[in-house]
């Protein structure tokens, strides 16, 4: 088993890197929105620094569902998708693979990235690394969320807008602690709770959402 | 034993249940009409004026129960959505789908009566506190459930998908529910109850539970109508 998921993850992720320009614009859109914010509210550091983690926590929101359509509508297209769903490896697992595969390649550059916002936006050094960690521990449970919400919306038309309206309102949760975390650490209280809070959120995600996965694309499919 | 089981299970069919769900939706109209006369004639006439919040406070008579069936009626919705999953049942699904749009009236409702009585309380249409902001997410939850089906052309996939979104959507609930506790913001915390005495007049205490049962009753005749519609269309 532990094969095969190796296996889906190595695909997807060399698929990603011949499709560079995927990954790139994503990435490109996260520093975008939340280059523009300053451009709208006004450049005022103290403003920005109380608005930083918000808006880069949004912006990441939005950019890890941008690139939730691609997650298995090539797979679905093609019939990939069909043939792992006949195959032996357990669904729930082949789908957990992928969802990591999607934050490696949407998430996790996002969380490298992210401190050169935060310099952007004038934060203080030790917030740089709550930051990072709150969206380390943050955007995986986007990527596991969202699988339910693009494996619900395959193949259908107008996926795209309505995948938004099925996923934002159940990332709302993720928002609120992530960005609360940071906030918490630069009142000067420690964010460990917030953080716990996402760990915790984590864990849940990891453990069921799979299931909804495969659920989902079992009823996308036949 | 086996006949009462069988007897429900005979109505588990639409057709059987068409008859029925007609006799049921009009008595519970017919409940929900009187419960409601009762229910505004102990508000706005019976409970006394509220010492702090004047006349004002009179609007959760309507508030308050709308708040409770909008979001009593998402976990009946996942209730028949999961029911729907697990045993394949046609009538389920309709049902999940029938009571998403007065779930989301209730939850439209209760934000906009919510507004009318911030206005004079708090000073403010809408604040960005906890309860609220759940609320706001709930509509959204019941908004996505109802744009998911429609996008779905055929129905029993439609059915299906729903039911996992109802069912991860569902988690929703005890964040609403919790969110009091976990964010201490304007929200007053909840007057009413299981464990300790209301908190206000037993007047006004009673109003709102004939009001709370009128909306109940209400909710059960429109979602029966509904699903006569749906079974009227498919079948």
């Amino acid at each position: 088993m532990l094969a095969a998921l190796r296996c889906i993850v190595y695909r997807d992720l060399l698929l990603a890197l011949r499709r560079r320009s995927d990954v790139a614009t994503a990435l490109l859109f996260f520093i975008i929105v939340a280059s523009l914010f300053p451009l709208g509210i006004g450049a005022e550091p103290n403003l920005l620094r109380s608005i930083a983690p918000g808006v880069i926590w949004v912006a990441a929101l939005l950019s890890s569902m941008l690139s939730l359509g691609r997650l298995f509508a090539a797979d679905y297209a093609d019939g990939t998708l069909e043939q792992i769903l006949l195959g032996a490896a357990p669904l729930g697992a082949v789908v957990a693979a992928k969802a990591l595969a999607h934050w490696l390649v949407s998430g996790l550059p996002l969380v490298l990235i992210a401190p050169v916002l935060a310099l952007q936006y004038d934060l203080a050094l030790p917030l740089f690394w709550v930051l990072s960690l709150s969206l380390l521990i943050g955007t995986p449970v986007l990527s596991m969320i969202g699988a339910i919400g693009a494996a619900l919306t395959l193949g259908l038309r107008g996926g795209g807008v309505l995948l938004s309206l099925l996923v934002l309102p159940l990332y709302v949760p993720v928002l609120i602690i992530g960005a609360g975390s940071v906030d918490m650490a630069a009142a000067g209280l420690a964010p460990d709770a917030q953080l716990l809070l996402l760990a915790a959120m984590l864990i849940t995600a990891a453990a069921f959402a799979p299931w909804a996965v495969a659920a989902a694309l079992r009823i996308s499919i036949e | 034993m086996s006949t009462d089981s069988l007897k429900w299970l005979w109505y588990a069919s639409p057709q059987t249940f068409y008859p029925l769900a007609g006799i049921l939706a009009r008595g519970c109209a017919v409940a929900a009409a009187v419960l409601a006369v009762i229910g505004l004639y102990i508000g706005f006439f019976v409970a006394p004026t509220d010492a702090q919040q004047g006349e004002a406070y009179r609007i959760i008579f309507i508030h308050v129960p709308a708040a409770w069936m909008s979001m009593f009626l998402y976990v009946v919705m996942a209730f028949w959505a999961a029911i729907g999953l697990a045993f394949n049942t046609r009538l389920s699904g309709m049902m999940a789908t029938a009571l998403a749009p007065t779930g989301a009236l209730f939850t439209f409702v209760a934000l906009w009566t919510g507004a009318l009585w911030g206005k004079p309380t708090w000073g403010t249409w809408w604040v960005w506190d906890a309860r609220l902001t759940s609320e706001l997410i709930l509509l959204f939850l019941y908004l996505g459930f109802m744009a998911l089906q429609a996008a779905i052309d055929e129905p029993r996939r439609a059915d299906r998908a729903g039911a996992v979104l109802a069912i991860v959507g569902v988690v929703n609930i005890p964040i609403i529910y919790y969110s009091v506790e976990w964010w201490n913001t304007l929200h007053q915390g909840a007057s009413v109850s299981l464990k300790s005495a209301p908190s206000m007049a037993a007047t006004m205490f009673a109003g709102m539970i004939v009001m709370a049962a009128a909306f109940w009753m209400y909710s059960i005749a429109v979602t029966l109508v509904r699903v006569r519609c749906i079974i009227l269309e498919r079948e």
